[in-house]
C-alpha cells in the first residue's frame, strides 16, 4: 500500500466526511484528516468520526503521528462533554504518548470535569492556557457542560455554586444571568438572607415528577394482537 | 499473490522452527478423504446446500477426530486431481485445511503467511468473479470469523519479538504485507460494499427484498456467497474495531443490522453470540451500561435455553466460553450501574451463583474491589492488538500486552471515578430529604467535596445514548433545592397494560380449549 500517491488532486474534490465514509482505511487520506482537525478548531465545528479515523491511522503508522494534532483532537473531545468522546479518543492513543506532559495535563482536566470538580478544573485550565486558548470556543463549551450538570442536579442553585462552576464572577456574572433569564427561562430569586438563588428550568432530571411514565404505556402493535379476540 | 503450494516437500526439508509434522506424509490421501472431497465437490457444483452443510459441519469434524487428531489434512496438491483441479474448490479446501491447522496445531510463520495468501486469493475470486455457488451460512460465517481470528493471532504472534529466530525475522521483513491491518479492514469493507448488503437490508424494510426471509439464500438461481459474506463482514468489522479499541466505529459498522430482531446473524449460533458479545462490550466501554445489560441478558437467556442442542457441535466449547465471559461482563455492568428490573430471573440466579460474592465486594470500591474489576475485565475482554508493523531494532521486545494494558488501565480509571458513588447511594436509600451540611458530615467530607460527588453521581448516571439524548439510568435519584437534597426513588411501575393483555389471551385460550371438549 503506497503512502504518497499522485492522486492528491482527485481527493480534493471529496469532502472529508465523504472520504471517511467511503474509504476510511486508507493511509493517503491522513493529511486531509489532519487539515480537517485544524479546520474544526478554527471554524468551531466538530466531527468525532473523522477524528477517530485519524487516530486509527496514527495507530497503524505511529511514525506519522503528530502530537500537536492529537492534543487538538483531545481538546475538541473535551468540549463535547457530557459525551464520552475524550475517553473514546484515549482508547486509541498509545500509553507512552499519554505519558507526555501536555497529555497528562489534558487527562487531569478531563478527570476534574468527569468528577464535577469545577473549581479545580478552572484553576488547572488557567495553568494550561497555551493548550486551551489555542482552541476557540473552549470556555463556552465547558460552561455549557457545567450548566448541563447543574441542570441535572439543582432546582434552585445558590449564586456562589453557579459562579464557581462556570468561572464567572461579579458584574460579568450579573450580565450572564440577565441573558439567561431573558433567553433560557432562568429565574432569579432572593434567597433567605444568603444571596441570590437561581431557579433553573424544569426538566425531567431535576423534577422527577415530569418524568414520562414510559412504564405503563402499551404499544399499539401489542393491542393489535388481541383484535381477533375482541372482534 | 499466487498461492504457494509447497507442501510437496518431504517433512525433512521443512526448515521452520516449530515442526509438528514428524511422521506425517502430506501426500497420503486415505480413502475416506478421497470420498469426502469428491462428494463435497459434487455437492458444491450441484448447489446441494443441505448436503454441503452436513459434510462441512459433521463429516469434516468426524474425519478430523478420527484421522487427523494432531496432524494436518492431506495437502491440497494431493487431492486436487480428484476434483478436476478446480481452482475455487482448492481455495475452499485450503481454507478448511488452515482452519484445522490453527485449531489443532500451532501454525508456523510460513503457514500463517500462506493462509493469508489463500484468503486473498479466495476473496479476490468472490469479489471480482461471478461465483455460482450456494454455501451454507455456517461456512460463510466461519470464513469471516476465522479470517479475523487469524489476524488477531498474527498480531499477537508478531508482537512477541524477543525470541524470534533470524529466519522468522527475515520472513517478517520479506512478507510485510501479510495480515497487514489495511488489508484486513479493506477486504471486510470491500465485501460490505460490493455485496450492496446495506442497501439490501434497507430495501427489506420496505418489502423490496427477501434477504432475511430466505436466510440469505438465493432461490432465483444466483449465489448467496457475496451477499452473506458482506453481511457477516459487518460483524467482522465490529470485531476488528473492538480489537483496536475503537468502539464507536465498531458499533457504527454494525448499525445496518437490527439486533432487536431475528436476522441472518441469528441463523448461525456462533455469529449470534459473537455479535452480541462485541456489541455489549463496546457499549460497556462507551458507558452505555443499560444497553449492554439488556443485550447480555437476552443472549444469556437464549444460551441457557438452547445450549443443550449444541452439545455435539464443534462450536460448543466456544459457546460455553463466551457464555462465561458475558456473565463476567454482566457482573461488571451491574456493579457499575445497579438495575433492579432488567435481568431475567434465570439469568439473575446464574449470575448470583457465579459472581454474587464478587459483586458484593466490587460495590465496596476498596483495593480488593479494584482487583476483582481487573480480574473480571481481563478474563472477559477481547484479545486487543497492536496493529502497527513491528520495530526490528535491537533490543527486540515483547509488546503483545500493550494494547490490553491500555484498555484495562482506562477501564479501571473509569471505575475509580465512580468510587464514591456507592456510599452516596447507601445514604440516599435511607433519607427522603437531607441537608448538604448533614450529609457532608456523615460522609466525612466538606460541602464542596460533597457537591462534586453529587455532580459525579448525576453525570455518571445520565448517559448519552447513540442519538445524543440524555437518559437517566439511576435507580435512585435526587434533586437539590438550595442546600436541601430531596431523594426520589423510581418506583417500579406496575405494568397493568401488559398484564391485562396476557390475561385476555390466556382466557381466550381456555375458552377455545373448552369448546373443543366433546361431552359424552
Amino acid at each position: 500500500m503506497g503512502r504518497e500517491t499522485p492522486k492528491q488532486q482527485q481527493q480534493i474534490s471529496y469532502t472529508v466526511e465523504q472520504l471517511v465514509a467511503v474509504n476510511p482505511y486508507n493511509p493517503d487520506i491522513l493529511p486531509d484528516l489532519e487539515n480537517f482537525v485544524n479546520e474544526q478548531v478554527s471554524s468551531q465545528t466538530y466531527s468525532l468520526e473523522a477524528n477517530l479515523c485519524l487516530l486509527r491511522l496514527y495507530q497503524f503508522e505511529p511514525d506519522r503521528m503528530s502530537t500537536q494534532i492529537v492534543a487538538r483532537i483531545l481538546v475538541k473531545a473535551l468540549m463535547a462533554m457530557p459525551a464520552p468522546d475524550f475517553s473514546l479518543c484515549l482508547f486509541l492513543i498509545p500509553e507512552r504518548v499519554q505519558m507526555e506532559e501536555q497529555f497528562k495535563d489534558l487527562i487531569i482536566l478531563s478527570h476534574y470535569l468527569e468528577t464535577g470538580r469545577f473549581r479545580q478544573f478552572w484553576d488547572e485550565a488557567a495553568k494550561s492556557r497555551h493548550i486551551v486558548e489555542a482552541v476557540p470556543g473552549f470556555e463556552q463549551a465547558i460552561q455549557t457542560y457545567a450548566i448541563h450538570v447543574l441542570s441535572l442536579t439543582y432546582q434552585k442553585i445558590p449564586r456562589p455554586v453557579l459562579a464557581e462552576a462556570i468561572n464567572i464572577e461579579g458584574l460579568s456574572l450579573d450580565k450572564f444571568l440577565e441573558h439567561q433569564a431573558a433567553n433560557s427561562g432562568w429565574i432569579l430569586e432572593k434567597g433567605h438572607g444568603r444571596g441570590q438563588l437561581i431557579v433553573l428550568p424544569r426538566n425531567e432530571f431535576n423534577h422527577p415528577e415530569l418524568k414520562k411514565s414510559a412504564g405503563d404505556t402499551v404499544p399499539l402493535e401489542h393491542i393489535t394482537r388481541i383484535f381477533p379476540i375482541l372482534g | 499473490m499466487a498461492a504457494n503450494y509447497d507442501y510437496e516437500e518431504a517433512p525433512g526439508t521443512y526448515d521452520d522452527v516449530n515442526r509438528q509434522d514428524l511422521g506425517y506424509d502430506p501426500n497420503f490421501v486415505p480413502d475416506s478423504v478421497k470420498s469426502f472431497v469428491v462428494h463435497l465437490y459434487r455437492h458444491i457444483r450441484e448447489k446441494n446446500v443441505y448436503e454441503i452443510h452436513q459434510m462441512y459441519d459433521i463429516s469434516f469434524q468426524t474425519l478430523s477426530d478420527r484421522l487427523f487428531k494432531d496432524t494436518p489434512w492431506p495437502s491440497v496438491d494431493a487431492v486436487a486431481h480428484y476434483v478436476d483441479n478446480d481452482q475455487v474448490f482448492c481455495l475452499l479446501y485450503r481454507e478448511m485445511w488452515f482452519r484445522h491447522l490453527y485449531a489443532r496445531l500451532s501454525p508456523t510463520l510460513k503457514q500463517r503467511i500462506d493462509s493469508w495468501d489463500n484468503y486473498c486469493s479466495l476473496f479476490q475470486v468472490v469479489l471480482h468473479r461471478v461465483v455460482n455457488m450456494q454455501l451454507p451460512n455456517q461456512w460463510l460465517w466461519d470464513m469471516v470469523d476465522e479470517f479475523v481470528y487469524q489476524f488477531q493471532s498474527f498480531c499477537q504472534y508478531r508482537a512477541k519479538m524477543k525470541n524470534k529466530t533470524e529466519q522468522e525475522i527475515a520472513l517478517l521483513r520479506q512478507f510485510d504485507q501479510a495480515w497487514n491491518v489495511y488489508g484486513v479492514l479493506n477486504y471486510l469493507q470491500a465485501f460490505v460494499e460490493k455485496s450492496n448488503i446495506i442497501q439490501i437490508l434497507e430495501q427489506e424494510k420496505e418489502g423490496g427484498e427477501q434477504f432475511t426471509a430466505n436466510d440469505g439464500y438465493d432461490y432465483s438461481g444466483g449465489s448467496n456467497v457475496l451477499k452473506v459474506l458482506g453481511y457477516f463482514s459487518m460483524v467482522g468489522l465490529l470485531r476488528v474495531h473492538c480489537l483496536l479499541g475503537d468502539y464507536q466505529t465498531g458499533l457504527k459498522c454494525l448499525l445496518p443490522i437490527d439486533i432487536s430482531q431475528q436476522g441472518v446473524y441469528t441463523s448461525v449460533v456462533g455469529s449470534h453470540i459473537a455479535t452480541i458479545y462485541h456489541y455489549g462490550f463496546a457499549n460497556l466501554m462507551m458507558r452505555r451500561y443499560v444497553e449492554a445489560i439488556r443485550e447480555f441478558n437476552k443472549i444469556l437467556l437464549y444460551i441457557y435455553k438452547t445450549k443443550q442442542y449444541h452439545q455435539k457441535s464443534p462450536q460448543y466449547e466456544q459457546i460455553l466460553k463466551k457464555n462465561e465471559q458475558m456473565y463476567a461482563l454482566l457482573a461488571i455492568c451491574l456493579s457499575l450501574c445497579p438495575q433492579a428490573k432488567l435481568v431475567e430471573e434465570t439469568v439473575n440466579s446464574q449470575l448470583r451463583e457465579k459472581y454474587g460474592e464478587k459483586m458484593a465486594r466490587m460495590q465496596r470500591y476498596d483495593d480488593e474491589a479494584f482487583a476483582i474489576y481487573d480480574e473480571l475485565f481481563s478474563y472477559a475482554c477481547p484479545k486487543f492488538i497492536t496493529p502497527s508493523a513491528p520495530s526490528f531494532e535491537e533490543p527486540l521486545v515483547n509488546y503483545n500486552q500493550d494494547a490490553y494494558r491500555l484498555q484495562l488501565k482506562l477501564f479501571l480509571y473509569e471505575v475509580k471515578q465512580q468510587q464514591l458513588l456507592s456510599s452516596v447511594r447507601t445514604f440516599l436509600k435511607v433519607y427522603s430529604t437531607i441537608s448538604l451540611g448533614k450529609l457532608a458530615n456523615y460522609m466525612e467530607v466538606d460541602e464542596p467535596t460533597l457537591r462534586s460527588i453529587l455532580f459525579t453521581y448525576k453525570h455518571k448516571t445520565h448517559a448519552v445514548d447513540s442519538d445524543g439524548k440524555i437518559t437517566s439510568n439511576a435507580d435512585l435519584d435526587f434533586y437539590i433545592d438550595d442546600d436541601m437534597i430531596h431523594v426520589v426513588e423510581s418506583k417500579p411501575v406496575k405494568r397493568y397494560g401488559d398484564y391485562f393483555l396476557r390475561q385476555i389471551v390466556k382466557l381466550e385460550g381456555v375458552v377455545t380449549d373448552m369448546d373443543r371438549i366433546k361431552l359424552e
